[in-house]
């Protein structure tokens, strides 16, 4: 496990039904959590520190792990080793206890599809003992939070996908729960309705809500707080997005070049570059271990008679270190 | 966790299952409209009652004797006269070809036989291809035969009257089909709708993805699965109700018994075929396959329970395994109670026995479901 940054500031308090058990210890605590089906192992070795309060992305490709670990934290698959603790409870024997203080929501969008907007959010308040009492007003005030008032007796089934998705984050976080698992809950929704669920996610963590989100979208790993990389069942780095590209040590550039196929091919050729992509005349380069994009492009296109029109330095992003990282990885794996 | 916690989420899962129904108008629909269709095709189409067998007669006695036994057959209704053949090829072309299911053969000199006092045997030739008709056509002649030599006997006084074995019946003294099937259909019935529809519940939710909402949720087993049972006992008790009513109105059956006695055993042969069906929900994967167990668990039920076949004429082994089966015990119940009028003692075996099944399958289900993935 690497280092970890240091805990955020005063955590807001969670406003979930419960007092939580031990307040300033991180709301998710995993140490070696392993999980295998039979000969395959798909969580390997996961040890994460989740303080009150961020929004933790968990970034990996399709098969990474991602779900089976949101699962094990849920309490609904047991791991096959290793231990952790949920808002203060054990993964492995008190399931129950922490199925009460989270919110769960799948890229299914389980709603009743033959049921209303407001029918599906009564029956999980129901479903969460929010109380009797003030479960009309608790229903009303998760509609409007989530801007779906005009849609209350809509029958979910004939929501599209961005409305769909809204009535499921709201079904999730109808008992204002102090932890909410969100797994891979933008896959197939529309732009708009991505950047707006990316809002509400961020007012409900302003509000102390603790957010664990799976994604393999990189502009919203962006908007994470914090950010674990998982590829084939283990982490691979954990921080957030700057501290993760800087910890990369990568180095990018963007340059107009004739000819820009040729000279990637032997780019990529050169130990420093660590990843080489051309879209028509335009090559984004990124290089290792402090050696300048740009100064190496110019070299090359020299070499083979290119003419750079244009270059300019770029900001290394979380996709050009998620791509490295699983590069150095595969060609790991296959070196073993 | 307190118990205002469990029912409030008891009720809310119960609630939910209501609305989809109200949803569901085909499923209503069928639920509604099934009994109406099975209770009008069983109670017509079923008739075990043996009536107008066509018959044909082989006369070769040819007197007035003769001609009069076969008119008082006739007068039975059991028979209805088709013809005079002349031989028994002619016979078994008759029954071949279906145009008769009986022959009744008079021997030559059958009349001069008995007026000697000679002993005058006559002939029932019988298509045995239809065993129930077989038995009824064979005691109506027999008894019709031993009726006249009886009378023969008193009339010439020639030794005391023998004694003759007189069948009584009681509760259902027409032996009329309805008044049997129509109370043991609602048993049927109520199998074959409650089992589907618990099977197809937990089924559906896991194709929908639903159901990993639900474990994830504080939702406990026994909440899950009372809270699928209770909506629809309700539905079975409103099938129930309809039946008995039609049965009534169409077919004049009666309840002689108490109405409530045979209200409160059904609520637990309504509830145990509903947590039969959510066992089957936990073991299939799909709705398809659901339905499949659902229409296989019918036929043993329908073969061994009695409804259709006599419980008493079965080998032991298969009596034995007809007790596993709600619907032996519940076919018990409402027959005694509607048609004999039994009660709470009488049939307080055949309740704890449902009881006792109920529970086991609730205990079986909710060990096959668990809160977990994988």
């Amino acid at each position: 496990m690497r280092a970890e940054p240091e805990p955020k500031g005063a955590d807001p308090e969670p406003k979930g039904a419960d007092p939580e058990p031990k307040g300033a210890d991180p709301i998710i605590a995993t140490e070696h959590l392993s999980r295998r089906f039979g000969d395959f192992v798909a969580v390997k070795d996961v040890s994460l520190r989740v303080d009150r309060g961020e929004i933790f992305g968990v970034l990996g490709p399709n098969g990474a792990g991602k779900s089976t670990t949101i699962r094990m934290l849920c309490g609904i698959l047991d791991p096959s080793g290793g231990r952790g603790t949920v808002v203060g409870y054990d993964v492995a024997t008190e399931a129950e206890r922490i199925k009460e203080r989270i919110g769960y929501m799948t890229q299914r969008f389980s709603l009743y599809e033959d049921l209303s907007v407001r029918e599906n959010l009564r029956f999980y308040a129901g479903l969460y003992g929010v109380p009797a009492r003030v479960r009309t007003a608790r229903v009303e005030e998760v509609l409007g939070a989530a801007g779906l008032a005009e849609r209350r007796d809509q029958i979910a089934g004939t929501l599209s996908g961005g409305w769909k998705q809204r009535v499921a984050l709201a079904c999730a976080t109808i008992h204002a729960p102090p932890l909410l698992f969100l797994d891979e809950p933008t896959a197939g929704v529309d732009p708009v309705s991505r950047r707006e669920f990316w809002e509400r996610i961020h007012d409900l963590s302003r509000g102390g809500t603790t957010v664990l989100v799976t994604t393999h979208y990189m502009d919203e790993a962006e908007r994470c707080h914090r950010l674990a990389f998982i590829f084939r069942g283990t982490v691979l780095d954990v921080g957030t997005p700057d501290e993760i590209v800087a910890r990369r040590g990568l180095r990018c550039a963007e340059l107009i070049v004739d000819g820009a196929a040729e000279v990637a091919r032997s780019l990529r050729a050169l130990p420093e570059v660590d990843e080489v992509a051309h879209y028509g005349h335009v090559l984004r380069l990124a290089t290792l271990g402090g050696a300048d994009p740009e100064e190496l492009a110019a070299q090359v296109a020299g070499r083979l008679g290119a003419r750079v029109s244009q270059s300019r330095p770029a900001r290394a992003t979380v996709e050009d270190a998620f791509v490295s990282m699983v590069r150095r990885e595969a060609q790991r794996g296959r070196a073993a | 966790m307190s118990a205002g916690a469990s029912l409030s989420r008891l009720w809310a899962v119960a609630v939910k299952e209501l609305l989809q129904l109200g949803r569901d108008r085909l499923t209503l629909a069928m639920m509604v409209a099934l009994p109406v269709i099975q209770l009008t095709l069983f109670g017509y189409a079923i008739d075990t009652d043996v009536r107008h067998v066509p018959t044909v007669v082989y006369d070769q006695d040819g007197s007035a004797r003769s001609r009069d036994f076969a008119r008082s057959l006739q007068a039975t209704g059991f028979y209805d006269l088709k013809g005079e053949v002349r031989g028994y090829d002619e016979i078994e072309r008759a029954l071949r070809s279906g145009a008769a299911r009986v022959a009744l053969v008079f021997p030559p000199r059958w009349s001069a036989d008995i007026l000697r006092g000679r002993p005058a045997p006559l002939q029932l030739v019988v298509d045995g291809s239809d065993p129930q008709t077989v038995a009824s056509a064979t005691n109506t002649a027999t008894g019709l035969a031993q009726a006249r030599s009886l009378a023969l006997h008193v009339r010439r006084g020639e030794g005391a009257p023998r004694i003759e074995l007189a069948t009584t019946t009681w509760y259902n003294p027409d032996l009329r089909s309805a008044i049997y099937i129509v109370p043991g259909l609602t048993g049927v019935i109520l199998t074959m709708t409650m089992v589907m529809i618990t099977a197809m519940a937990i089924a559906r939710e896991r194709e929908r993805g639903t159901l990993e909402q639900l474990i994830v949720s504080p939702l406990r087993r026994g909440e899950l699965i009372l809270g699928k049972i209770v909506p629809y006992v309700a539905m079975g008790l409103t099938q129930m109700t309809s039946i008995l009513v039609l049965g009534r109105l169409l077919f004049g059956v009666p309840i002689v018994g108490s109405v409530g006695l045979l209200y409160s055993f059904a609520l637990v042969f309504i509830a145990g075929n509903l947590a039969l069906g959510l066992l089957f929900s936990t073991l299939a994967q799909t709705q398809q396959q659901a339905m499949q167990m659902s229409f296989f668990f019918l036929l043993p039920n329908i073969l061994l329970s009695g409804f259709m076949f006599p419980w008493d004429a079965m080998p032991a082994p298969m009596q034995w395994l007809s007790q596993a089966l709600p619907l032996t015990h519940f076919l018990r119940i409402v027959r005694g109670v509607a048609l004999k009028g039994s009660g709470f003692v009488d049939l307080l075996p055949e309740a704890l026995w449902m009881a006792g099944i109920l529970a086991a399958l609730l205990v079986l289900t909710s060990l096959r479901f668990r809160k977990k993935l994988a």
